[in-house]
């Protein structure tokens, strides 16, 4: 491969000429192609990749990335109401400064002495989510809720010793999907129905299915649709007496003004921390926590790592380190539980900023300016003729189902309609759910205002009105 | 000016020693860091308080005992202890062998900041997100051509589950063809990842390990043996851990083929093999890239990460959903994935690593990814020549002299002849600002030491850091104690382990600590 002469590369210092004929010499070849010697002439690739013409100033680079960029709209400005697992919450300005630090952000996998600093935040993170959840075990967090949901439903198989779990039908469609995946062929999935008025888990079907098979039953609260489900405490008790575990999935914004799943009898709590002070990225903001009580036959089965405190030589100082290590498949290949390796770590420090920064009132005001927004929405949105809200009768968190069957229009039409006004409209659910028909999933945080809901309601007014008046049949 | 090439051991370094509380330790009841957006008074009039509303069981009747702290005070605590952590920007850091701790360019730090990446909602229309879908699309297309493979997806979150993701296309692979229940081995080598073999054992197959011959590659004679119509496939590293190319690799591919099994490609660190060979000539059904370690994505203390995984083209529509595809005008997501395995993860992966990613390569170009390649070759064999020159250390398999981007060392005879073992050695490097890494499980090579020096570290810095290891070695033959009983310039002291592996004394969290230790007095 001809070489372009004279490239000059900032990020590798000893393309230098001089200094690589120095190292050349000191090892004693005369090229570098020496070096690979073992590998077979037929595995060399011989011609030169075909990649883009190399952008190789700073400028240039980011005058290329601005213009990709200015192809995305992005939910600041415009007025989003989409959610379904991925959140616009408030951002505080400390969370980016520390995750930003070069220390976090370049750091990998040192020693609890050269990373104490790493050791220590993740601890402060698994600590203070502790608090939040009311459990005394919280693992470095995994890639995201629904691999943490897949995790919780694989140490239950483990404990229990059982192949069978029960999932609500109330979930969200790629969530299943992983969970699937996870389990299969090891576990088998069983689905529980829902009521149809109230959203919540049937009891009668619940029952109906636990047999010795069942290692546990796995639900959300609040639900994929937003609903709040308040037999929480019936659920574990049925699970408890059939010898299984409650598994609960849970939005940990919600738990300022919520009652904790560890208080409604939970085993294994789960979910996203990414509305914990983390952006959206396009998806990429999410990170899955785990929480169980501290009894050794739950720990023994965490695949993550679960970074503990202990003392050190030193009278009054803390150290850090892993907690029964030898759990994992870092120490024991495939006789561990599960795999760990690189997860998320970064945004289970961030999030432990969130919650040092947002304290028991900040979470209680969040959970609260929640509910309150979001009812607001919904009693606005169910003055709209042929809307119906909620769909189900049901108290609702954050989100909620907006039914348009009566107006005869399909969500996608109605979604180009108030995009062409600066608005997303809330998630298309009519192929994930075809039973509801025409809904869509509505999602207020507390970063929308008044003005934000109100638009979003006088502008669905117009577009529903203009449609039907332009004789589009309900 | 006159040139300074000489390096000096920081002999000196103590690292930042804030000795900072626990964060429940700084609470004083009424300071708040951060306030929520007001709720305006006509929402309040009109939804009234919110929480009654809420059955009275589902409310929560106790806050959440978080600590009360003023923001300056947060900002402070979490930047001293982030001065506890030493990051590759600070570090020469080239004792995390397998792991390409490689410069991460602040420039494209810049583009995940942007609200232009940060605030995008997976689901948004496919028109408001072009820039991205073009991003995933077009890191895809410089992968295909990286690898020889045809498609590729970002989903996994990790090299792990990338790995799980090459088994769960395997297993589907066979199901359909009906052969699920009787394919039931997947074949690994001892130097591959813990995860090819864990992950394996997570989709239920018996996991079957290959070791090293006398020359450190996997014996291909017990490939042979272990290969039959119980294989499902293999997934196998190359180079592995100890930075060996396996010059047998396409007899391994197809002995496999041969006996009906396929054949995934653990690539994960693929530093030193950029534009020298690929994955499709070995003939691989797939490989995977982390996108954390060979292009450049920091690593964050553990993630966020991707493992790009990348099929040949008969296996496309077994990939995790959705694919991104170009009509020739506009980006789409395609989730017309017939045989697909279904999800590994949320969305579409870690789209801020991504884009890290293809900045990366953009502006390194073909060019500059085989040199990439070529000096991290250059700088590993260079380190590799005078760490064996040090008393006490050797190379692993010294039968096969070559190695590519890294090298599982050992410290054996150091050990025998001075009772000092890889870890005090790793304790001790900590006091010149280093980070030295063992191995992973089990220790194969005794008293292990895994170095890879990546492109991204002047010869300066690798004669500092091979300073700091002969240092270490001095001491560790004339006063071993020393060594034995560091690190004294780190953050903290020796600690001690038996109380993490202790269920009545671990610790997990804060309150845990607490109740353990009221209950021990």
């Amino acid at each position: 491969m001809k070489k372009q002469e004279n490239r000059v590369y900032p990020y590798i210092p000893n393309s230098v000429p001089e200094i690589k004929a120095q190292m050349l010499k000191e090892i004693g070849v005369d090229s570098i192609e020496e070096l690979y010697a073992d590998i077979p002439e037929n595995l060399r690739y011989k011609s030169k990749l075909n990649l883009p013409p190399p952008l190789t100033s700073e400028n240039t680079l980011k005058r290329h990335m601005d213009e990709i960029f200015s192809k995305n709209k992005t939910c600041e400005e415009n007025i989003s109401f989409l959610g379904g697992g991925c959140y616009r919450h408030q951002v505080p300005a400390v969370c980016d400064e520390i995750n930003q630090r070069s220390e976090f952000l370049t750091a990998y996998a040192g020693e609890p002495y050269e990373d104490h600093g790493r050791f220590q935040s993740l601890f402060e993170y698994e600590s203070l989510m502790g608090e939040l959840l009311e459990m005394d075990v919280v693992n470095v967090p995994t890639y995201d809720w629904s691999q943490a949901a897949s995790t919780s439903i694989r140490m239950a198989e483990r404990i229990t010793g059982r192949k069978e779990i029960l999932v609500s039908e109330i979930i969200s469609p790629e969530r299943l999907m992983v969970i699937k995946n996870y389990c299969h062929p090891v576990v088998k999935v069983r689905m529980v129905k829902y009521c149809p008025e109230t959203g919540k888990l049937d009891l009668d079907d619940l029952k109906s299915k636990f047999s010795e098979k069942i290692a546990g039953i796995y639900f959300e609260n609040p639900s994929y649709l937003g609903f709040i489900e308040a037999q929480g405490q019936t659920i574990a008790d049925i699970a408890h007496e059939n010898g299984a575990l409650s598994i609960v999935g849970v939005d940990p914004t919600s738990l300022g003004v919520l009652t904790p799943p560890s208080q409604y009898g939970a085993d294994i709590v789960c979910g996203d921390i990414q509305g914990l002070g983390i952006h959206m990225f396009y998806g990429g903001g999410l990170a899955g926590f785990i929480a169980t009580h501290d009894e050794e036959k739950f720990v023994m089965e965490y695949p993550s790592r679960l970074f503990g405190i202990t003392t050190t030589t030193v009278e009054g100082e803390y150290g850090f380190g892993d907690v029964a290590y030898e759990r994992t498949s870092f120490a024991e290949r495939e006789e561990g539980k599960e795999f760990v390796g690189t997860h998320s770590a970064l945004w289970g420090i961030t999030a432990g900023v969130y919650l040092a920064l947002m304290g028991p009132h900040g979470m209680q005001d969040l959970g609260t300016a929640i509910l309150q927004k979001s009812q607001y929405a919904m009693k606005r949105l169910s003055r709209i003729k042929r809307v119906k809200v909620p769909r189900f009768d049901s108290p609702h968190f954050k989100e909620f189902l907006v039914d348009f069957n009566e107006t005869g229009l399909k969500i996608k039409d109605i979604n180009k309609a108030l995009l062409d006004k600066g608005i997303f409209g809330g998630m298309d659910l009519s192929e994930e759910f075809p039973e509801f028909g025409y809904c869509a999933l509505y999602c207020v945080t507390e970063v929308l205002t008044k003005k934000d809901i109100d638009t979003l309601v006088e502008s669905l007014e117009e577009i529903l009105g203009n449609r039907l008046r332009a004789g589009e049949k309900p | 000016m006159k040139k300074n090439s000489t390096y000096k051991l920081r002999e000196k370094f103590h690292q930042a020693k804030w000795d900072e509380p626990v964060i429940f330790e700084l609470h004083t009841p009424g300071e708040r860091g951060v306030m929520v957006p007001e709720v305006e008074q006509e929402i309040q009039e009109a939804a009234g308080d919110g929480i009654s509303q809420i059955p009275e069981n589902m409310r929560r009747k106790n806050k959440p005992a978080l600590p009360e702290v003023s923001q300056m005070r947060v900002l402070k605590h979490f930047l001293r202890i982030s001065q506890h952590t030493l990051g590759a920007d600070f570090n020469i850091d080239i004792g995390q062998g397998t792991c390409t701790m490689k410069y991460s360019p602040k420039i494209n730090e810049s583009f995940v900041r942007s609200p232009k990446a940060a605030e995008i909602h997976p689901f948004q229309d496919e028109d408001t997100v072009q820039g991205a879908l073009e991003i995933i699309y077009k890191l895809d297309t410089f992968l295909q051509e990286i690898s020889g493979m045809d498609k590729f997806t970002f989903q996994p979150g990790g090299g792990a589950a990338a790995i799980l993701v090459m088994v769960s296309i395997i297993q589907k692979y066979h199901e359909l063809r009906g052969e699920g229940q009787e394919r039931d081995e997947i074949i690994t080598t001892i130097f591959s990842h813990p995860s090819d073999a864990a992950a394996a054992a997570v989709k239920g197959y018996k996991v079957i390990t290959l070791y090293p011959d006398e020359y450190g590659l996997p014996d291909i004679e017990a490939l042979k043996k272990a290969a039959s119509e119980r294989t499902a496939g293999l997934l196998i590293t190359n180079p592995e851990d100890i930075g060996i190319f396996n010059s047998k690799i396409q007899e391994f591919t197809k002995i496999v083929h041969d006996a009906g099994g396929l054949c995934g490609y653990d690539q994960a660190n693929a530093n030193g093999l950029l534009g020298i060979t690929r994955a499709k000539e070995a003939d691989f059904d797939m490989c995977f890239f982390n996108l954390h370690k060979s292009f450049s994505s920091p690593h964050g203390c553990g993630g966020p990460a991707t493992g790009a995984l990348g099929v040949r083209e008969k296996f496309i529509d077994y990939m995790p959903m959705p694919l991104v595809d170009f009509d020739g005008e506009k980006y789409c997501l395609n989730h017309n994935l017939p045989h697909s395995i279904g999800k590994v993860r949320g969305y579409y992966g870690v789209f801020p690593a991504v884009l890290r990613a293809y900045a990366w390569i953009i502006s390194m170009g073909a060019e500059g990814l085989r040199e990439v390649a070529e000096v991290a070759v250059l700088n590993n064999n260079y380190v590799m020549k005078k760490v064996q020159e040090l008393k006490g250390a050797a190379i692993s398999y010294p039968k096969t002299p070559g190695r590519i981007e890294q090298v599982r060392y050992t410290w054996e005879k150091l050990t025998e002849e001075t009772g000092v073992s890889t870890e005090d050695v790793t304790n001790r490097m900590v006091d010149f600002g280093f980070h030295l890494w063992s191995s992973h499980h089990p220790w194969v090579v005794p008293q292990p030491f895994s170095i890879e020096p990546t492109e991204s570290y002047s010869k300066a810095e690798l004669d500092e850091y091979l300073a700091g290891l002969e240092k270490t070695v001095n001491e560790a033959y004339e006063d071993p104690d020393k060594v034995k009983n560091a690190p004294y310039q780190s953050v903290s002291h020796k600690i001690d382990h038996h109380p993490l592996d202790d269920p009545e004394k671990w610790a997990v969290t804060w309150r845990a600590y607490l109740k353990k230790q009221k209950k021990g007095e």
